[in-house]
């Protein structure tokens, strides 16, 4: 089995497994009524999974380049940042502070500048400071949206 | 013409700024590669919650046109068109900047633009009034097929795999079927506490449509080499305007496919520039100049990528289907503000609709002065470094999601939904119809839920849904639509086994 192949069986699976837990839940779960029109729903939902399912399986599912390698490692420190930041860093540190050293991290890590080139971390930092500003002028001062405090600010 | 009574909205100053900032801006952000006119949109609309809803919508608005004709700049400069639309532009576009006719290149596309557009605009000034009271005669039912047909209808031809496409409208209905149910009282699909209140319409936008343009450029890595623009030499203004009024061949050609391409559900934008381009080629005597920087390609397809704006709206301001993806989150947009599109926004918010409308034409004629003088200025600004972008857009998604409800519960549904949506595209599957399913799911349900209990005391569900000339109509739209699509599905498959077979 090619990657390629492999990659659409497991997203397809996936997505039948998805379709499978709402026609479940949907046809389980009271009051009944309620679950009228998910019902309608996860009729077609499951049969849409199942005929891509079957596709995938019989490599007919040939839409959709997949994920490379190279493509995946790329993503794995951005998002591992993205994630650290919103379900941990925004509430614990504060929402702007937690938001600039999300914004530096990422500029640095994918900044193809040398860790080493202080010039280059200078204009991160000022870049970083301006556009941090400019968000809290649009949504502090603008908005007035109040956003979690953490532990600084 | 009752339109006419309405200008003077969007001459109110708030207002009227707002047109100016939507059009500079969504320039900027057309011009900028990888930032798509639809996450424009999506990003704006958290800003859009905090306004009156006539402003909300000329700051959608004025985004939409400006983004689509902006990025016909980093097409031509960049050989990088900003947005599926200006695929065709970039061809003689770019050939013709290379040539050293630049500003000539970007001159005629914002003027062709801008005709385009304006003739688009008043398509949808007076074919939706009619349309609107043509969808007054709607029961529940027909509400109900409306909304199953504007998911169809995006998730088969807006995908490339019609499966895909049906599937991710799926999703999206299932999506909006999470929460608590106000009517019957109970509680569905809450896995989590963050889906307690369900999933609001703003983060799931921003999260479908901007999350995954950011891990996109992640996926990138380092590899961001500067990206270098062509120098534009002034040119004379008057001459490519003169230019443009003896090409009135592709002209006409861009404006008409335009218009009957956005008028189709669904289709959009995409295709538009491209098969105008096609189109103006084949009846030019000078067809093997296209593709060589000749003014007739880019003309041809810039006024349809901006003809397409307008009448893409028709179908969403009177019956809830959108032309394109982001007619879809404008769909959003009105949503939002407790504005549901059809005989409700002309009878009953008609300064609204018309406020917007007006504003639409007036943003044409904003875009191509402003385009025009900044279209340069806008480039610089596109060549800005992959990771401040991907930075600027994540930071900007989670204080927009979080300032819609102050909820944490909306950034992690925003995020989780976004960062799914880029493995989903990976497969083949699209936001548009999964955003579609979500927006029109509870409009389905509503009127499932009331239709048939009003069946119950008539003829049952059967009657009531399958019979009658508007469902069997509605029915037949759903099916063709579907059958359509899958056609195209083999014939595409039957080609490319062929084209195996030869090579």
């Amino acid at each position: 089995m090619t990657a390629s192949k492999m990659q659409h069986v497991v997203s397809s699976g996936l997505i039948l497994f998805v379709a499978g837990l709402v026609t479940w839940i949907s046809f389980t779960q009271q009051p009944s009524d309620a679950f009228l029109f998910p019902r309608l729903i996860a009729i077609f939902f499951v049969g849409l999974a199942v005929w891509n399912f079957v596709r995938a399986i019989s490599g007919l599912a040939k839409v959709g380049e997949g994920l490379s390698m190279p493509a995946f490692v790329n993503i794995v420190p951005g998002l591992l940042v993205v994630c650290i930041y919103v379900f941990f860093a925004a509430k614990l540190l504060g929402f702007y502070f937690a938001s600039t050293i999300a914004f530096l991290a990422i500029f640095t890590i994918y900044d193809p500048a040398s860790l080493s080139d202080m010039k280059a971390w200078i204009k991160r930092m000022i870049i970083t400071a301006i556009f941090m500003a400019v968000i809290y002028g649009l949504f502090a001062l603008l908005l007035k949206v109040q956003t979690p405090k953490g532990i600084w600010f | 013409m009752e339109f006419l009574s309405h200008f003077g909205g969007v001459f109110e100053p708030l207002s009227f700024l707002l047109l100016l900032g939507g059009t500079i801006g969504g320039l900027i952000l057309g011009a900028t590669p990888g930032l798509s006119p639809t996450m424009a949109v999506a990003l704006l609309i958290p800003f859009t919650f905090h306004l009156q809803p006539a402003q909300g919508l000329i700051l959608l608005g004025a985004a939409y046109t400006s983004t689509v004709a902006g990025g016909a700049v980093s097409a031509i400069l960049l050989k990088i068109p900003g947005a599926p639309a200006n695929i065709a532009t970039a061809l003689d576009g770019n050939a013709m900047a290379k040539n050293g006719q630049g500003a000539r290149a970007l001159h005629l596309s914002f003027l062709a633009s801008g005709v385009g557009g304006i003739i688009g605009v008043l398509l949808l000034i007076f074919l939706t009034p009619v349309l609107a009271q043509w969808a007054l005669a709607f029961s529940y039912s027909h509400l109900f097929w409306m909304a199953i047909l504007g998911v169809t209808v995006i998730g088969s031809l807006d995908s490339k795999s019609f499966v895909k496409g049906l599937l991710s409208g799926c999703i999206g209905l299932w999506l909006s079927m999470i929460g608590f149910d106000d009517n019957l009282g109970a509680q569905r699909f809450i896995f989590v506490d963050a889906l307690a209140g369900g999933i609001h319409i703003i983060p799931a936008l921003i999260g479908l449509f901007a999350i995954p343009q950011v891990m996109e450029m992640f996926a990138k890595g380092k590899a961001n080499a500067a990206i270098e623009a062509i120098e534009v030499p002034r040119q004379s203004l008057m001459a490519s305007f003169r230019e443009l009024t003896r090409s009135v061949r592709a002209l006409s050609i861009g404006t008409v496919f335009g218009s009957v391409i956005g008028i189709i559900p669904g289709v959009g934008g995409q295709i538009a520039g491209l098969v105008a381009y096609d189109q103006a080629r084949k009846f030019s005597p000078e067809k093997e100049k296209f593709g060589t920087g000749h003014p007739e390609g880019i003309i041809a397809a810039e006024s349809a990528n901006n003809a397409m704006v307008g009448p893409s709206l028709v179908p969403l301001l009177t019956l809830s289907i959108p032309g394109s993806p982001t007619a879809a989150v404008l769909l959003g947009g009105l949503i939002i503000h407790g504005i549901f599109p059809g005989s409700d926004l002309f009878d009953n918010h008609p300064q609204v609709a018309w406020t917007f409308i007006n504003s639409m034409l007036i943003g044409q004629v904003l875009m191509v002065i402003f385009g025009i003088y900044t279209a340069t200025w806008a480039a610089r600004i596109a060549r800005a470094p992959v990771p401040i972008m991907a930075a600027a857009v994540l930071v900007l998604s989670v204080f927009g999601s979080y300032s819609v409800q102050h909820s944490m519960g909306d950034v992690y549904i925003m995020l989780s939904l976004g960062v799914g949506m880029f493995f989903l595209e990976k497969f083949g599957f699209s936001a548009a119809p999964l955003v579609l399913g979500l927006i029109l799911g509870p409009i389905a349900e509503s009127n499932f839920t009331t239709g048939s209990l009003i069946a119950q005391a008539q003829d049952g569900p059967w009657v009531y849904f399958m019979t009658g000339t508007l469902n069997l109509f509605l029915i037949g739209l759903v099916i063709a639509s579907i059958g359509y699509s899958f056609w195209s599905n083999m014939m595409q498959g039957k080609s490319a086994k062929t084209a195996e077979a030869t090579s």
